[in-house]
């Protein structure tokens, strides 16, 4: 394989060819903020968080994409970078519920004194984004910024869908689509600042081709599509993730060995999940793996209570 | 397969090789995550061929589905292997350096041209040919199957059909080309290799070769019985020749699983005494004189299981399990210590350790390694050995190494259970996304997508029935019948009716189908059933 | 693919619609489907077959968009992406008849938002530019199941002339016998008696740069593209949307077969064996000329073996960027894509691909004709041949103007008889230009002078404005027009052009908040990932620096 040598922030660093420059990057432990990049997915370069300054490039790159060329000369954390960087989250966090993102992302928009306040205080939710034509807005008076805040989709037993937290970061839509699942529940619907993940027509998921298989909350990193479990202990401040366990272990509903992490809170399963490193899975489940531990759940002296009773128990308790 | 009970391939070689045939496996519901990896394969450019009575969800992402009739497979591949040879694509190296029989084979697949098989398999001949030259001309190709194959009174012929194939072309042995059989459970695959299976002891070792077994015994320091057992058909005809009198069934449902499942409840009635010891009150524990309650493996336990890859992997203890429930080691154990034994309490470490000493397949896989590792492909001989990603490169080796590759020529046999004037429509079985086996797990949880339990009717045979969708019907074979609901179903064709395995309690499939099975595996003819469909109340 | 499809059936004439555009994907023969990759390969049908649908019932009702994805084995939930990306496509129920208004910078100012209450048959709507500022105010009717059909209310337009619209109002544009007697086609001739490869060499030799904005060397991207390996695609970008443009419209209607003259030479020396033309969907009387032409110099035997597709916009500015305009033509949202890698190695269908706007390509028969030395000689060294600029606003004698490059700005105010009322700015390049004052009149038009002075020909808009004019409405009607306009994938540009109109509101009562817009411009212009974001501030920065708000 042939090798490339590049410098990054005074660095010099030889890698494989093809790979991206965020891939150069975390090879001499350079971290870089990702939203809309996991290593299991195409990369579709829409958050823009990832940018980094190339020599002789107008613009600014998205590391998590573009391809490293020999002598590239690449700076992640020069003034240019830095401002991109914090208006870009400021954007986000202006329009979206950011509350739900991880500690990192967290730890990068601290870094870069992100305000997103400056555009005014949010505008009230709505309720008819997804009913919004292409080209065609409600009129701006600019007192408030919009945001895309709006009811929660609750259709069914497994999953919701919080939009409100929605980054359109295109991950479930991938992991849905060719990237993984192939089914094609949801796409990204509508245009510009109205441009939404959505069913055909907007139909719930259950009428719609959802296989609730549960790779698209696997991706999501904000928080907007989540186990309809933990949704609703969320909701009766029951979840508490510094008393849960994750334990890897081997799905049992067919011969194909993925890979379960099963989490864990006062000995009831609250979330299972797929290690994104594992050959077999890389992070993906069926419905059954992803849903059909409840019947562990209902035996014993807990038969049919239901989890959040046991869990406020459990909570008394201890 | 040559030896040794896996699937050669691993599920990463699907992804970039040239040709795949999913034969009898409706992957998409049953191995969901298998078929992430087949769909990657597609995206990179491979051809698709799906040979399945039904177009099912994996047979609408093919680049031919062959909807072939139920029971019909060996007619199939052997005319392909004629086409093969007759228009000189056979490798012809492959075949002189790695196998035997070919001559023997040659013969025996003469007997299939094009229009007989057609003749039998309800497939164009124009059809069969192509698919016979896409996988000869293939740069690697491989043959995935599940229970379609296995599920019939001829499931080893069946499988033995794919095998030569493969072993005409050179399709195993090497990256990218393989022979795929999908395991429906997590540890089917790890049952057989740990010698849960009549013949064989642990790493498939003949229980009747003196020299194995005797090593063995010295490990175990005790003697083995030099005669293979019996498989599960042959318990359930021993039962009822009086023959087998006790019974101790771990994670078994025989008594809704079987085929002709009131023959083999008849068959565990007639025992003297009978252990259940499940993580359920099944239906067999109902009949159960004593049932020891289990652990769940997966959730509950530690222990190892092992994929259809050959990939061995941990499962752990993430939950206490209720009440009295133990894990199967421990109840193991604790029996043993009843006995006099003398094992204690061995952790589940433990007793993986002995097993690599017995095994040469698991030498290598210490627990440190497989957690490292995310799992290893057996064979693993020693501890720096990574595994094998594909097994029988020995075959390409020149000359072979070790005993070469019998082909074992056979001949189509029609389904036992025959279609007649009374009995017209041919009924076979599958699994819905959302099930599991006779559902007693996957009815746990509250799926948006189920079905349920019908009985499933192409459009033509709806409308000549007269039959709407959701209305209730009897569904009669020889040897029982059940009333559900009908579905129509386009993936289905005249004549052909499908019911899923998972709704027992509401429609118990089992009360249909035959019991015929294999000889050689012991598998019954799930398959094929011959039912005839009546609006309920007439 | 084993796609779930709605439960709703199509209306009898949706299923005739349908049937006449998309063959079955898949064929049967018994027990046997042959499909898979073959059938999956129909998704470019996608977009022509919802816009059938609109055309025919006026809107895309779920069981036409499902009887569509079923056909074409599209998930229904990715056709209803799309089908909700354009604005001239609707998947709610509305009247046959529906008036798209233009509400924008140029009709706005001349009794264009007086049209909006006008009583009308149907439904009234807003929409952005229609490209016809030279005949202000317009509007474009979609008609289910009949024509659709612009209505102009000003006076017919100049059109000064130089080689390039000749033929523009001399000749028969239904005519291919009257174009050829006025010197058409004989560049195709001359191109193949000198061969493919001369053909690039004049190009480059003419220094000819692409007029759609980034002015990249033509005859570059050629030479690129012929040294890929086949298949390769030519595309000629149609899709004129820049508010205040016009010029590719008059050419397309009054010489339309020049275009396809040209087309046909370019897919020659770049070896392209099909080539689309991407004609902008509210530009009816252009698609059906174009439609035309092509189908007479086809049957005159003119094409040879090239294959040409007139492929229709359906409302989105976007498309007319060109990766964006490629996913569009192969049935996926238009949503630009990160470069590289560039359309000449990886385009249209992921294969090599040539795309020039149409004033681009209508150089070529010159070049050819008269060598690419001569074609050179004219205009500057950097900046050869004509130019085609669109005058529009507070001028006297609106219309499109063909000039050498090099000639100042104040030159063409002139051609076009001078300033009506007292000039208070210039719109140079059009919505993604810039407000330029009297002090650029001296400048001369070319590539090197306007990157010299910060703006940009652009799309070569020339629009003025009086002292008379609101220009807060003008700037915000600007800011409205990208956010309703950006495709929404990236950030910078889906949620900072709704900063940046906010903040443009907010001005209409106190200052505007200048670092805000700076920051966020800058933002736009290094993190976008297209030219759309990169540019959609910049006349909110200009108008601010000149005072206009």
């Amino acid at each position: 394989m042939t090798e490339v040598a590049l410098v990054i922030d005074g660095v010099d660093v030889v890698v494989n060819e093809g790979v991206t420059l965020l891939d150069a990057c975390r090879s001499i432990a350079k971290q870089q903020p990702t939203l809309c990049y996991l290593e299991t997915l195409a990369p579709v370069n829409v958050c823009r968080v990832c940018v980094v300054e190339v020599e002789g490039s107008r613009t600014l790159v998205p590391s998590c994409s573009r391809k490293v060329e020999g002598g590239m000369v690449v700076q992640t954390d020069s003034e240019r970078v830095r401002h991109s960087r914090r208006v870009v989250f400021e954007m986000l966090a202006s329009s979206v519920n950011l509350a739900l993102v991880d500690h990192p992302t967290r730890e990068w928009m601290e870094s870069y004194n992100v305000d997103p306040a400056r555009f005014g205080p949010p505008a009230a939710p709505t309720s008819d984004r997804d009913q919004r034509h292409a080209g065609h807005h409600g009129e701006v008076v600019g007192g408030a910024a919009e945001t895309v805040h709006q009811p929660i989709k609750v259709d069914n037993s497994l999953y919701v869908r919080d939009y409100s937290r929605c980054i359109l970061c295109y991950k479930c839509v991938e992991a849905c689509g060719d990237d993984a699942q192939n089914t094609f529940a949801i796409a990204v619907a509508g245009r510009g600042f109205d441009a939404r993940i959505s069913t055909e027509f907007d139909v719930t998921l259950p009428e719609g081709a959802c296989v609730f298989c549960g790779n698209c909350i696997g991706v999501c990193p904000t928080g907007a599509l989540m186990f309809r479990s933990e949704h609703e202990l969320r909701q009766a401040d029951l979840w508490e993730e510094d008393r849960q366990s994750v334990t890897r272990t081997v799905c049992s509903f067919c011969g194909v060995g993925c890979n379960l992490e099963l989490h864990v809170q006062d000995n009831r399963i609250v979330k299972v999940t797929s290690p994104q490193d594992h050959s077999v899975t890389e992070g993906h489940l069926c419905i059954k793996g992803r849903f059909g531990y409840e019947y562990v759940q209902e035996l014993g002296d807990l038969a049919s209570t239901p989890v959040d009773v046991v869990l406020r128990r459990a909570r008394s308790d201890s | 397969m040559f030896g040794a009970g896996g699937g050669t391939s691993s599920y990463e070689e699907i992804e970039t090789t040239s040709v795949i045939f999913l034969w009898g496996s409706n992957a998409r519901a049953a191995h969901p995550i298998f078929f992430h990896h087949l769909l990657r394969g597609l995206h990179n450019g491979a051809r698709l061929y799906v040979v399945d009575p039904r177009r099912s969800e994996s047979a609408r992402w093919a680049d031919m589905w062959m909807g072939i009739d139920v029971g019909s497979d060996i007619a199939l591949a052997n005319a392909m292997a004629n086409v093969i040879i007759e228009r000189g694509l056979a490798n012809h190296d492959f075949v002189n350096n790695a196998t035997t029989g070919f001559e023997a084979y040659a013969k025996t697949v003469a007997g299939y041209p094009l229009e007989r098989a057609a003749e039998i398999t309800g497939i164009p001949g124009d059809a069969i040919e192509q698919a016979a030259i896409a996988y000869a001309t293939a740069a690697t190709a491989q043959i995935v199957w599940t229970l379609g194959i296995t599920e019939h009174h001829n499931a080893t012929d069946n499988v033995l059909a794919l095998t030569n194939l493969a072993l005409l072309t050179g399709h195993v042995g090497r990256y990218g080309s393989g022979l795929v059989p999908l395991r429906g459970q997590n540890n089917v695959q790890g049952g057989g290799d740990m010698g849960a299976i009549p013949n064989k002891l642990p790493g498939f070792q003949d229980v009747e070769d003196p020299v194995l077994r005797g090593r063995v015994e010295e490990i175990w320091g005790r003697p083995i019985p030099p005669e293979k057992g019996w498989h599960l058909t042959q318990m359930f005809e021993a039962c009822h020749a009086k023959m087998l009198r006790g019974l101790y069934v771990i994670g078994e449902n025989p008594a809704d699983s079987e085929a002709d499942s009131t023959h083999a409840r008849e068959g565990l009635a007639s025992l003297d005494f009978m252990v259940v010891e499940d993580i359920f009150m099944t239906s067999t524990a109902e009949m159960a004189d004593v049932v020891l309650p289990a652990a769940a493996d997966w959730a509950e336990s530690e222990g190892t299981v092992t994929s259809s890859e050959r990939r061995v992997q941990r499962v752990r203890k993430a939950l206490d399990p209720p009440g009295e429930a133990k894990t199967d080691l421990e109840i193991i154990s604790r029996l043993a210590e009843a006995m006099g034994a003398g094992w204690g309490l061995p952790t589940a470490e433990e007793v993986w350790d002995e097993l690599r000493r017995v095994s040469p397949l698991h030498t290598g896989m210490s627990y440190r390694r497989l957690d490292e590792l995310g799992g290893i492909q057996w064979p693993c001989y020693d501890e720096n050995h990574p595994g094998e990603k594909f097994i029988h490169h020995r075959l390409w080796k020149v000359p072979v190494e070790g005993p070469p590759a019998p082909f074992f020529p056979v001949e189509w046999v029609a389904p036992v259970d025959r279609l007649t004037d009374k009995f017209p429509l041919r009924m076979t079985t599958g699994r819905h996304l959302d099930g599991f086996n006779t559902g007693v797990q996957s009815g746990g949880f509250d799926s948006p997508i189920r079905v349920g339990g019908t009985i499933d009717l192409s459009p033509e045979d709806a409308e000549r029935l007269a039959i709407a969708p959701g209305e209730m019907v009897q569904v009669i074979s020889r040897r029982g019948q059940v009333e559900v609901p009908a579905r129509i179903d386009s993936s289905l064709r005249e004549g052909l009716v499908f019911m899923a395995v998972h709704y027992s309690e509401t429609a118990d499939v089992n009360r249909l189908t035959i019991e015929a099975w294999d000889p050689k595996s012991g598998t019954a003819e799930f398959k094929a059933t011959a039912v005839r469909v009546e609006k309920a109340g007439v | 693919m084993d796609l779930r499809f709605m439960a709703d059936e199509p209306s009898a004439v949706e299923r005739a619609v349908i049937a006449r555009l998309i063959d079955p994907v898949e064929s049967r023969n018994g027990q046997v489907v042959r499909g898979g990759h073959a059938a999956r390969g129909h998704r470019h049908l996608l977009l022509p077959a919802l816009a059938a649908v609109q055309s025919e019932l006026g809107w895309v009702s779920r069981g036409a968009l499902n009887e569509i994805c079923r056909r074409l084995l599209v998930p229904p939930a990715e056709a209803y992406g799309v089908a909700s990306f354009y604005a001239l496509i609707s998947t709610d129920p509305r009247p046959a008849e529906v008036t798209h208004v233009c509400d924008d910078i140029a009709c706005r100012q001349v009794g264009g938002l007086d049209l909006l209450s006008q009583p009308s048959g149907g439904e009234v709507v807003t929409t952005p530019c229609l490209g016809q500022c030279d005949r202000r105010p317009a509007m474009f009717v979609q008609r289910a199941g009949g024509q659709d059909e612009v209505l102009v209310s000003g006076p017919p337009a100049t059109v000064h002339a130089g080689p390039l619209l000749r033929r523009v109002g001399k000749v028969d544009p239904s005519s291919l016998a009257d174009f050829r007697k006025q010197g058409g086609f004989e560049g195709l001739r001359r191109a193949q008696d000198i061969g493919a490869e001369a053909v690039v060499a004049e190009v480059k030799k003419a220094a000819l740069k692409g007029r759609g904005g980034a002015a990249f060397p033509t005859g570059v991207k050629w030479e690129a593209v012929a040294n890929e390996p086949a298949p390769r695609y030519l595309v000629c970008n149609a899709d004129e949307s820049e508010p205040g443009t016009f010029k590719d419209r008059v050419v397309m209607e009054g010489d339309p077969f020049a275009v396809i003259e040209a087309i046909t030479i370019a897919a020659f020396a770049t070896g392209c064996e099909k080539a689309y033309i991407y004609v902008r969907g509210e530009y009816p009387l252009a698609t059906s000329r174009i439609t035309a032409a092509m189908a007479a110099s086809r049957e005159a035997g003119l094409l040879g073996e090239l294959e040409i597709e007139v492929f229709r916009g359906q409302g989105a500015y976007i498309c007319g960027e060109e990766t964006a305009l490629f996913n569009s033509i192969e049935g996926f949202r238009g949503e630009p894509r990160q470069k590289p890698p560039f359309p000449a190695q990886a385009g249209l269908f992921g294969r090599p691909t040539v795309i020039n706007n149409v004033e681009t390509l209508i150089n070529i028969p010159e070049i050819v004709l008269g060598g690419g030395d001569a074609y050179a000689s004219v205009g500057t060294p950097d900046s050869t041949g004509t130019r085609l600029f669109c005058l529009s606003g507070d001028l006297a004698r609106p219309g499109t103007y063909e000039i050498e490059m090099g000639r100042t700005l104040g030159d063409l105010v002139e051609l076009a008889g001078g300033f009506a009322g007292e000039p208070k700015a210039i719109l140079l390049g059009g919505a993604a230009g810039f407000f330029v004052s009297s002090d650029y009149l001296s400048m001369p038009l070319t590539f090197e002078d306007a990157r010299a002075r910060g703006v940009t020909l652009g799309s070569g808009v020339v629009m003025a404005f009086n002292h008379d004019r609101d220009m807060h409405d003008i700037v915000r009607r600007v800011a409205r027009f990208f956010r309703d306009e950006s495709c929404g994938q990236c950030v910078p540009c889906r949620v900072g052009t709704v900063r940046i109109e906010e903040a443009v509101a907010r001005a209409r009562s106190a200052p505007i908040d200048r670092p805000l817009i700076a920051d966020l411009d800058r933002a736009m212009k290094d993190a976008s990932i297209c030219g759309l974001g990169h540019t959609a501030a910049s006349v909110v920065q200009s108008a601010m620096a000149m005072g206009l708000i």
